[in-house]
């Protein structure tokens, strides 16, 4: 629904009554920057944008758009790759840009307080002269802000080891679209009620808008060491990688690359990965000097009797980052190879990980899409990224039905749609695959507690069940309909 | 070890007493009722709903039905040489699965290796509608919906009854050691900030007079950290942790005290209040015992250190256990009871202090 112009000119009126010029833009052109988040398929301008920098005045933007019954997205830095962030034609972009202060770090305690805007990697930063470090390490962390990292639940490659988002943030302060502040935790390691912070990580924008979170700083480790193990199957990588787990190891980082990424990653930055390899597992330890020593002569063991072909064993630091300078680079390594490419955030139990990568290719030889493979093995998160070029008629379209496919075949065998990237606008049809009528009944009851008339972030994360219903007809799932209560349209 | 899916029959039950709008309390083993407190109406066992479903080594994943003894899911990891990080306490010969996931109570592991709502990664369970729902899985990570499970550890069962959670394990460490110190509070406070800072090792931090360290991993580093350490040292045993944990240590003993748990920031200096300390978490959860404490003053100290604080255990049936929750947190904790449980039959009663 596109409201009235005289409904805007009314709000932008109010608006102005608390917010400075320069916080609100209302021009096309200033509105632009806004149109989507790094899912950059999907486009459309929000009705209007602010950017707020205090408490107060995102408070008054609520309540005002509360009582004018007005969508709001809650907006980071926009890095999002599900459409979480991307607006909508009929609300208020609330960008929480201007929130970028650390407001305090605590040694003694390890605790860092930030606003929602501060960057992942601004907050290690501020915590290195004391020897800490914040853990959840999303690829995108130089640009990344905390508060999107609690609203999707960010994860990133030290996450075996170090947990994810939701396992390091303490405590988050949240304003409802009522306008209410909520403090959701504690300073201590939990806290009082119900897990509301808990609910918190990975709620997409959809309960509150977030506007200060205290996480756990964590001492930074002593060493690191890394191997880089090259294997002439995806199956015995696969199998390496249980072995390790199985052996009693626990890596700080524990990631695959398939052969077609290695290629791609090795053209682009040139770390010296062995290019005939089926596949490399890329294995980490770090902590104190002597424990590193041992993790890493135990992991060389079990890496030699699992078949690689080959392990290399980084000598130094700078060694350490150029095993990982292909891995983190591995996106854009990709996208040179493709004109575009398409992310997929599914998550398997491990031990079907073979299987799964073996249909993945019988998938991508029917598409005719290539496909390229890289992901946080020790944890199941699949990327596979899709290679298509969105310039063929026909091609983007492709490439969706093709991920659509690699997630239904993820919850078929017992994952999930996504692992760390969120459901945003994109994994909406997925979502009626993984959960049934009671589940998706049970989510927006949740969601009617925060926010009873549906103001935040609307249309995302939790599809309708008039979408399933839709998707439904189209979609048989293992010979039989999800949803077949429902009326299809 | 029994296996046995009473799920349709739990089920039933809720679903029965939903429409008659019948309150249920819901019991397991009932080694933590002095906790939980006990909600109103019929009792509805979970006992015979048993069995673990599921665990594979390699995943680090384990699932089991919430009637499960605790001791025999703790023995199954064992055999593979696994264990629940979050090292929970069983308060008795008859804890469950289900009654350890809804208390939510983790051991002095926690601070290192998270607590039980940190492990949970997916549940079913039967909201106050009767209806059976599945909420997360079985893999680490996991954005899909709102994150449900989680929610229901330490919810003491009123938002749903728990069928069936699924939790990651670790790996047990190939060696543990505890060392042992004579200090202060002060000293150890001290101490416990700058081991916490230091990147050792560490797996448990506690002081009840004396100061204790236990340090855990390969052998070699474990050595290694013990001599980094240095000082005058005394290695013990690791009951020392047991005792802590189900708290069968001296300091729990005077039966007619209270105890009070309060979580803190680990460095944080509280005011006086009267009683006799132990410190446990690297000084982020803390234990007070004494008759004498006001409810209200113990409430104010945590609160104004960033923590909160509970009464752990009573005699008193009449004491006031919670701190009643900031109005707008407590309307939301109403009206998400009656999203999951909206005839109020669950566990009716259980935090009737705090919303
Ligand atoms: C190259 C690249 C690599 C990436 N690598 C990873 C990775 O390794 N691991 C990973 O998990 N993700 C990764 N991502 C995805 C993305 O960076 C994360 O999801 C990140 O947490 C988003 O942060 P943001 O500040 O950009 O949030 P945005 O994209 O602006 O918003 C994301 C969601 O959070 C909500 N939101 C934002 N701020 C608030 C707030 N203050 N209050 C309430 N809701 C809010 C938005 O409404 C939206 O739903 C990657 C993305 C890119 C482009």
């Amino acid at each position: 629904m596109e409201r009235r112009g005289a409904g805007r000119t009314e709000f932008l009126r109010e608006l102005r009554s608390f917010l400075p010029e320069a916080a609100i833009l209302s021009e096309p052109e200033d509105l632009k920057p806004f149109e989507c988040d790094a899912l950059s398929a999907y486009t459309v301008l929000p009705w209007l944008a602010v950017l707020p920098d205090t408490i107060e005045q995102v408070r008054m933007v609520l309540r005002l758009s509360h009582e004018h019954e007005v969508p709001v997205v809650a907006r980071g830095a926009g890095t999002g790759l599900s459409g979480g962030a991307s607006p909508v034609a009929n609300g208020v972009l609330l960008s929480l840009a201007k929130f970028n202060r650390i407001l305090e770090i605590d040694p003694a305690n390890r605790i860092a307080r930030v606003q929602p805007g501060v960057r992942n990697l601004a907050i290690s930063e501020a915590a290195a002269p004391f020897g800490l470090y914040y853990a959840p390490d999303p690829s995108s962390q130089v640009a990344c802000t905390i508060g999107g990292n609690v609203a999707e639940n960010s994860g990133g490659v030290h996450c075996l080891k170090y947990g994810l988002t939701v396992h390091n943030v303490l405590q988050v302060t949240l304003l409802t679209i009522e306008g209410e502040l909520l403090t959701l935790g504690s300073l201590g390691l939990d806290g009082p009620g119900y897990d509301l912070l808990a609910v918190a990580n990975g709620s997409e924008g959809l309960l509150g808008v977030i506007v200060e979170v205290a996480v756990k700083l964590l001492p930074l480790p002593e060493t690191a060491r890394t191997l880089l193990a090259a294997f002439d199957s995806v199956e015995a990588a696969g199998e390496a990688v249980a072995g390790l787990i199985g052996a009693g190891l626990l890596p700080a980082g524990l990631e695959m690359m398939d052969n077609l990424t290695l290629r791609a990653t090795e053209a682009f930055v040139h770390a010296g990965y062995p290019v005939e390899a089926a596949a490399v597992v890329l294995c980490e330890s770090d902590g104190m000097a002597e424990q590193v020593e041992a993790e890493i002569a135990k992991a060389r063991a079990v890496l030699a009797t699992h078949g690689a072909a080959e392990v290399r064993e980084s000598r130094d630091e700078a060694e350490r980052r150029k095993f990982w300078a292909g891995r983190k680079a591995a996106f854009p390594a990709v996208g040179r190879i493709a004109a575009d490419y398409y992310c997929i955030d599914g998550t398997i139990p491990r031990r079907r990980l073979a299987e799964v990568l073996g249909r993945i290719g019988e998938l991508s030889d029917r598409y005719g899409l290539a496909v390229g493979n890289v992901f946080h093995a020790g944890d199941g998160n699949l990327h596979p990224l899709i290679l298509y070029d969105a310039s063929h008629p026909g091609e983007l379209e492709r490439a969706e039905a093709l991920g659509e496919e690699i997630l239904t075949l993820c919850v078929e065998v017992g994952g999930t749609v996504t692992g760390e990237h969120g459901v945003g606008i994109e994994k909406l049809n997925p979502m009626c695959i993984q959960f049934g009528v009671p589940e998706l009944r049970q989510f927006y009851a949740l969601k009617a507690a925060f926010d009873a008339k549906g103001l935040l972030n609307p249309g995302k994360a939790v599809p309708t069940l008039a979408r399933c219903a839709e998707f439904g007809q189209v979609h048989v799932h293992g010979g039989r309909l999800r949803h077949p209560e429902l009326e299809r349209f | 070890m029994r296996s046995q899916d009473d799920s349709e029959y739990l089920a039933g039950q809720v679903s029965e007493a939903c429409a008659r709008g019948e309150p249920l309390r819901i019991q397991g083993g009932g080694s933590k009722r002095f906790y939980a407190g006990s909600g109103e109406g019929r009792a509805l066992s979970t006992l015979a709903h048993t069995g673990i479903v599921h665990y594979e080594p390699t995943e680090l994943v384990l699932t089991a039905r919430s009637g499960t003894p605790l001791a025999e899911i703790e023995a199954v990891l064992a055999e593979s040489g696994q264990m629940l990080g979050f090292e929970p306490p069983h308060f008795g010969p008859g804890a469950t699965w289900g009654g350890t996931v809804a208390c939510g109570l983790s051991g002095p592991r926690r601070p290192w290796a998270g607590s039980v709502r940190d492990a949970v990664l997916g549940c079913r369970i039967v909201n106050g509608r009767g209806e059976m729902l599945a909420f997360g899985g079985q893999v680490m990570k996991n954005v899909a919906g709102f994150d449900v499970s989680r929610l229901m550890s330490g919810a003491l069962g009123t938002l749903g009854l728990l069928l069936e959670i699924s939790v990651k394990v670790l790996p047990k460490p190939e060696c543990e050691t505890t060392l042992c110190f004579e200090c202060s509070f002060a000293e150890g406070r001290e101490r416990m900030i700058r081991w916490g800072r230091s990147g050792l090792p560490v797996t448990g931090m506690a002081w009840d007079g004396r100061l204790y360290l236990r340090l855990a991993g390969p052998e070699q580093a474990v050595s290694a950290a013990a001599r980094r350490i240095g000082g005058d040292v005394q290695e013990v045993a690791g009951a020392f942790w047991s005792g802590l944990r189900e708290q069968t240590h001296g300091f729990f003993s005077t039966a007619d005290d209270d105890l009070w748990r309060l979580s803190v920031p680990p460095a944080a200096r509280l005011g006086e209040l009267p009683g006799a300390w132990l410190i446990d978490w690297g000084g982020a959860q803390r234990w007070l015992r004494g008759a004498e404490a006001d409810p209200s003053a113990v409430f104010a100290t945590a609160r104004s250190a960033g923590g909160h604080a509970r009464l752990f255990r009573t005699e008193n049936s009449a004491a006031v256990r919670l701190d009643p929750l900031p109005p707008p947190l407590a309307a939301l904790h109403r009206r998400l009871k009656a999203a999951f449980d909206p005839a109020e039959i669950l566990n009716r009663g259980l935090w009737q202090e705090a919303f």
